[in-house]
């Protein structure tokens, strides 16, 4: 047995398995959605069959038919736009929210700098329909916040609110459950500046503000960019936060997804969905990664 | 030396009040005794009592334990291989596979196993759950332990070649021990990722099977029960020891997840 010989059959074994399971559970599924997604509809829901064999031959049963809904019902652009901004807007937030505490972090010495991190990333692992769950009881209507709110709002003489199964709701509980996806990447970063840059920005006479604008937060950018992106990809397409904490006003393009897939069991309409998700996940995480590359240089 | 302003650890503090607030909050109303998640009342246990006598949610536990514990130790042998192959060789496709389903939103991991399997005329169950388990696990195995290669002397394994160990012997008795805490922190990983996983299961489960977080769905859903509250606390408490089991034992581990 020669060597070279030798080397490709170790490296095929290695390589086969993982390599075999992952084509066969997440390669031909992929296929089988695109697939699906030009199949007609069912009678009883699903898929009809793939091919028909008719008088005039065997011909195979594929259309545009279900693209073709997508486009002519403005209705579905709505909802993809309406989860882009719900993602956009969770976005923005978490950036918000995370830029202090990861500047926090990255300026603490090493000891602390690990139990924060540590501390960012703990709730994370905690199961994510409780963290949503948990939202549930604090927005709900008997609960201290709702009651309080409305007690404030009496006193200006406002009628009382809703929190739980509102857009404001679902708001909430995507910030909530993606904010570690921002302050990772960020502390990421801004962990890499070298402090000498800011003494020299005060040497030179930048004030606090000015030394954060210009040489920070430049500095900071591809991991902004990046935050936003590992924000913005699993918030666009999420079907469980809407369902527990949205109601009906709070419908994202996940949760129709879900619709159609398990109530509606309009499968190949459910594919095209499914797929312009796709597409506009994989654009996002181009644009972020051109962006990222770009502010790099 | 500049003057460290006060406002930045305040709202440092704010965050991870945001971040544990809520959690808390659930842990403290599962020793609440009152039926209604609104205000203290005085400590019980019993919602923790009501749960040993739940049999739906037994079941569901014992569900999930048996998926998690084949899903986790399939994934960390494919995984490390997959890991493995992906530092040592140039590979394109394998990368590209491992990553992806880590990338995308997961509900689309969801829909196409659900048609995958339905197409294949499987019926939807423990199996259909286990074999999406392994396929999302798989990747982050796949990352832990290619960064814990990465950190290894090489020069190790070349060493135990010259002295005329086969490739599987060094491999065996010079890689795999040193990489081992990247095994067992990815197997632990694995396994927390299988036992809270809600998404995949929700499309792969069918009506066959129920695990816990199904069945907390289910249990949210209809009527909020601090039985909730109950199970949840004993699940987050689970997930708080595996995660810093898994850190102690690889530091990276953790931030591959997130």
């Amino acid at each position: 047995m020669s060597a070279a010989w030798r080397a490709s059959l170790q490296r095929f074994l290695i390589t086969g398995p993982p390599l075999v399971y992952l084509l066969l559970f997440f390669g031909i599924p992929t296929l089988i959605m695109v697939l699906a997604s030009l199949r007609l509809p069912g009678e009883f829901g699903g898929l009809a069959p793939l091919w028909e064999t008719g008088p005039s031959g065997t011909e195979l049963n594929l259309s545009l038919e279900s693209y073709g809904r997508f486009f002519s019902d403005s209705l579905y652009a709505w909802l993809f736009f309406k989860s882009f901004l719900y993602a956009l807007v969770t976005a923005v937030a978490c950036l918000l929210l995370a830029y202090p505490l990861a500047l926090l972090i990255a300026r603490s010495p090493g000891k602390r700098r690990d139990l924060l991190v540590l501390l960012v990333i703990l709730p994370f692992w905690s199961n994510f329909l409780i963290r949503v769950y948990a939202w549930m009881i604090i927005l709900g209507p008997e609960s201290v916040l709702t009651r309080t709110l409305n007690a404030l709002l009496a006193g200006l003489g406002i009628a009382p609110v809703e929190l739980l199964f509102t857009p404001f709701a679902v708001l909430v509980g995507l910030v909530y459950v993606h904010l570690p996806f921002m302050v990772l990447p960020l502390f990421a970063n801004l962990e890499k500046h070298d402090p000498a840059l800011l003494d020299a920005a005060q040497d030179l006479g930048a004030g606090a503000w000015s030394r954060f604008w210009r040489v920070t937060f430049p500095l900071s950018l591809p991991g902004v960019y990046a935050g936003t992106a590992l924000v913005f990809i699993p918030a666009f397409g999420i079907f469980a936060i809407p369902d527990l904490l949205g109601g009906t006003q709070g419908i994202m393009i996940g949760n129709v997804i879900k619709q159609q897939f398990l109530d509606t069991r309009d499968w190949p309409f459910g594919s095209v969905l499914s797929m312009v998700l796709t597409v506009g996940a994989l654009a996002l995480a181009g644009l972020a990664a051109l962006f990222g590359r770009r502010t790099r240089v | 030396m500049r003057k460290n302003s006060l406002w930045l650890p305040l709202a440092g503090f704010l965050v991870y009040v945001f971040l544990y607030a809520p959690l808390l909050i659930v842990v403290a109303f599962s020793f609440n005794d009152s039926r209604l998640n609104s205000q203290w009342v005085g400590f019980t246990l019993e919602w923790y009592r009501v749960l040993l006598h739940h049999e739906a949610m037994l079941q569901a536990a014992g569900n999930s334990l048996l998926i998690a514990l084949v899903a986790s130790a399939v994934s960390t042998v494919l995984g490390t291989m997959a890991g493995f192959a992906m530092y040592r060789f140039r590979l394109r496709v394998l990368p590209l596979l491992v990553l992806a389903p880590i990338a995308i939103p997961e509900i689309l991991t969801g829909v196409s196993l659900l048609l995958f399997f339905v197409l294949l005329g499987m019926t939807l169950g423990m199996v259909s759950i286990i074999l999406s388990h392994i396929a999302f696990c798989l990747g982050f195995v796949a990352i832990v332990v290619r960064s814990r290669l990465a950190g290894m002397d090489e020069s190790l394994t070349e060493a135990a070649r010259d002295l005329g160990a086969t490739p599987w012997c060094a491999f065996r008795r010079v890689t795999l021990p040193l990489i081992m805490p990247g095994v067992v922190a990815g197997a632990l990983m694995a396994f927390t990722l299988s036992i809270d996983d809600f998404v995949i299961t929700f499309f792969t489960a069918g009506v066959g099977a129920s695990t816990l977080p199904l069945q907390i769905y289910t249990m949210v859903k209809t009527s909020v029960t601090p039985e909730v509250n109950a199970i949840s606390s004993l699940l987050m408490l689970l997930t708080l020891v595996l995660i810093l089991v898994a850190s102690k034992l690889s530091p990276s581990a953790l931030r591959s997840g997130a």
